[in-house]
């Protein structure tokens, strides 16, 4: 069955369906354009074919890899896509996209998994909620209902009527011209305040696993009060799971973040964690000005010093850094270890995460910050 | 001249670009001739200081079309990018006309001469609405908040804005537009399908040397090629906090040319390499890199 017997429209849509299979968020609006598109270069000229592929079915660096994956499977030798400066090679594996899902055998999951470059043993463990007996979930659940996070704000740009404040040209001008001109009253304005970012890092490491399932919870009861919150699970790799989190059922949230954690309960790699999620994420925008909360033991065995420098940058872009430490809430509890030691200078808060009435303590500090 | 029908075909539209001093390669040439083709706005995205913005100004350079630029922040809306009324100005009409003696005192007739085009401020959007065919560039759409998303959308869809006093106001020929995003934050799903999509690579050496030669002609071939290739071992060092862009290379040539340098050597490498990378920790890991490269 030779593809060129085929009508030219099935085989595109076909290649638009695949590439929907592929996880490449593909809807027909998006195929009707595509379709446009290589009407419009024309079918004899199959590298501009292929580029008008890549602009209208892919948003993304991570769909345009997807896309280049399954053109090569789905054109197979009829076409091949134009060979790629290694530049981009370069940003892939440095934004580190992995592509999810692919026929060929992938191993990451759905979310965006970066893979942390060390060498140190990873150990892949999904955790298993099914585990946990029906009364320690209800349980848990009730004691998460009664925790009440509260955003973090922040002066926003605009303006809001107020009695109190600067004057306010435009809206006095305005009440002055519905009076034709007659002077009137003066208004003034203050600026209005905006919920400020929450970004928590999670270290789901071996050391951390008692905990870990808890800092989730907690990562949920603040996704699901409205916080604008980005949530980011370390261990040996860097995964953002806050897309599982927005769901109103913790259980079910909590069962997608476990399925998309490939590492829980593995090995760490701290200093790496952050660096990642600092240049992958952080600096471009999602750390700046954002309350900064990461939750570790800070077990950090071989290079204490650069997890300190990595934290330093990260405290240099971020409003406020709160470390959570589990540990510090042990009676006679001193921050002697390498990793704690080394983060404590950059660190604007250290709270303890080891109970709910910890939790309470941390959404005061947070609602502070 | 309708921007639809100017170029005849993608080569057609990189040649034209390449004769303002913008060199795409056959992708962008592409993307970019669809988005005309087409009439879709283009979304670019891509590391700082790979031509992002610049395409834009070539566009609007080889149509021959204003460029309308609309710089995104945080907090922009409506007044900034679409249109405001000039209350000052507004408030002055008022008043003259109580000043002349017999003047309207309809105060219907009065308002009505209040909302007038002349008293209209018109932001980017608008005037690129209005005035074109224009280049709109929308840059660093990722800096604006969700809500300036949803209005853009709307605008990029329909090509037309109502101003309630005025009615509404519906390009003739729509405009060209070029977003731009650095990615700080995920651009919502309707929008980025409303767009064709381009990532941008820095160029290949090659390429990066055609663009020194065209845009700093002044800098010698021989120096060219040692500021393109050092800047290539530089941007190889994936720990670098930031990769120098095209515009980084472009002042380092020129840089090196104003002090009379003829050959690159870790001296003079070392004492200009603040115009190649911004951030102590680069420099400290570039004289290293440079060291190595230069030292021969």
């Amino acid at each position: 069955m030779s593809p060129a017997v085929r009508p030219p429209e099935e085989v595109l849509l076909g290649f638009a369906r695949a590439l929907r299979a592929a996880g490449v968020p593909v809807t027909a609006d998006r195929e009707r354009t595509y379709l446009a598109a290589v009407a419009a270069v024309g079918l004899d000229d199959q590298v501009a074919a292929y580029h008008a592929g890549r602009a209208t079915l892919c948003a993304s660096p991570a769909d345009l890899d997807r896309h280049d994956h399954v053109y090569a499977e789905w054109f197979g030798g009829r076409s091949r896509p134009p060979a790629h400066g290694r530049a981009w090679a370069r940003d892939v594996t440095r934004a580190g996209l992995a592509v999810a899902e692919q026929p060929t055998g992938g191993t990451t999951g759905d979310a965006d998994t970066v893979r942390a470059r060390a060498s140190s043993q990873e150990v892949l463990r999904h955790r298993d909620i099914a585990a946990m007996s029906r009364r320690e979930r209800d349980e848990l659940g009730a004691l998460f209902a009664a925790l009440r996070p509260r955003s973090p704000r922040r002066r926003a740009h605009r303006h809001r009527a107020a009695r109190r404040g600067s004057l306010d040209a435009r809206r006095t001008l305005r009440s002055t011209l519905r009076r034709m001109g007659e002077p009137g009253e003066v208004s003034r304005r203050r600026r209005g305040s905006r919920p400020r970012r929450l970004v928590l890092l999670v270290d789901v490491s071996g050391s951390m696993s008692a905990y870990a399932d808890a800092l989730l919870r907690l990562a949920h009861a603040y996704c699901a009060a409205g916080v604008p919150t980005e949530v980011f699970t370390l261990g040996t790799r860097l995964t953002h799971v806050t897309r599982q989190l927005h769901q109103r059922d913790p259980e079910r949230a909590l069962v997608a973040a476990g399925g998309a954690i490939p590492d829980w309960s593995g090995g760490t790699r701290l200093a790496e964690g952050v660096q990642l999620f600092l240049d992958r994420w952080g600096r471009r925008g999602v750390a700046r000005g954002a309350v900064v909360v990461v939750c570790s033991d800070g077990w950090e065995r071989d290079r204490p010093e650069a997890l300190g420098e990595q934290v330093r940058r990260l405290a240099a872009v971020a409003h406020r850094v709160v470390w959570v430490s589990p540990h510090r809430g042990r009676p006679g509890y001193e921050p002697v270890q390498g990793g704690i030691r080394a983060v404590l200078p950059h660190v604007d808060d250290l709270v303890a995460g080891h109970s709910l009435a910890a939790f309470e303590e941390l959404t005061d500090v947070v609602a502070r910050a | 001249m309708d921007p639809r029908t100017t170029f005849g075909s993608a080569s057609d539209l990189g040649r034209a670009l390449s004769g303002t001093g913008y060199l795409a390669d056959d992708a962008l040439a592409t993307v970019t001739w669809l988005s005309l083709r087409l009439g879709r706005p283009l979304l670019m995205e891509g590391e700082p200081g790979t031509g992002k913005t610049a395409l834009a100004e070539a566009l609007a350079e080889t149509m021959e079309l204003p460029l309308i630029r609309l710089q995104c922040y945080e907090g922009i809306d409506a007044t900034q990018a679409l249109y405001d009324w000039d209350f000052p100005r507004q408030i002055l009409h008022v008043r003259a006309l109580e000043a002349v003696e017999g003047a309207a005192t309809d105060a219907r007739e009065v308002e009505d001469g209040l909302f007038d085009e002349r008293f209209l401020l018109a932001r980017p959007v608008l005037r690129a609405l209005r005035d074109g065919p224009a280049v709109l560039l929308v840059d660093e759409v990722d800096r604006a908040d969700d809500e300036f998303e949803a209005f853009l959308l709307e605008v990029l869809s329909t090509w037309q804005v109502t101003i309630p006093e005025l009615g509404t106001v519906s390009a003739a020929v729509p405009p060209v537009v070029v977003l731009t995003s650095n990615r700080t934050r995920e651009l919502h799903d309707a929008l980025k399908r409303r767009c064709l999509y381009h990532w941008l690579e820095h160029p290949d050496i090659q390429r990066e040397l055609a663009i020194v030669a065209r845009r700093a002609p002044e800098v010698s071939a021989a120096l060219a090629d040692q500021v393109v290739r050092a800047v290539h071992g530089i941007r190889g060092d994936r720990e670098l906090l930031k990769p120098p862009g095209v515009a980084e290379t472009l002042d380092w040539a020129r840089a090196l040319h104003e002090l009379g340098t003829r050959d690159l050597d870790t001296e003079t490498a070392a004492a200009t390499v603040g115009v190649v990378v911004k951030y102590r920790e680069d420099v400290e890991r570039v004289r290293g890199v440079l060291d190595t490269m230069l030292g021969r």
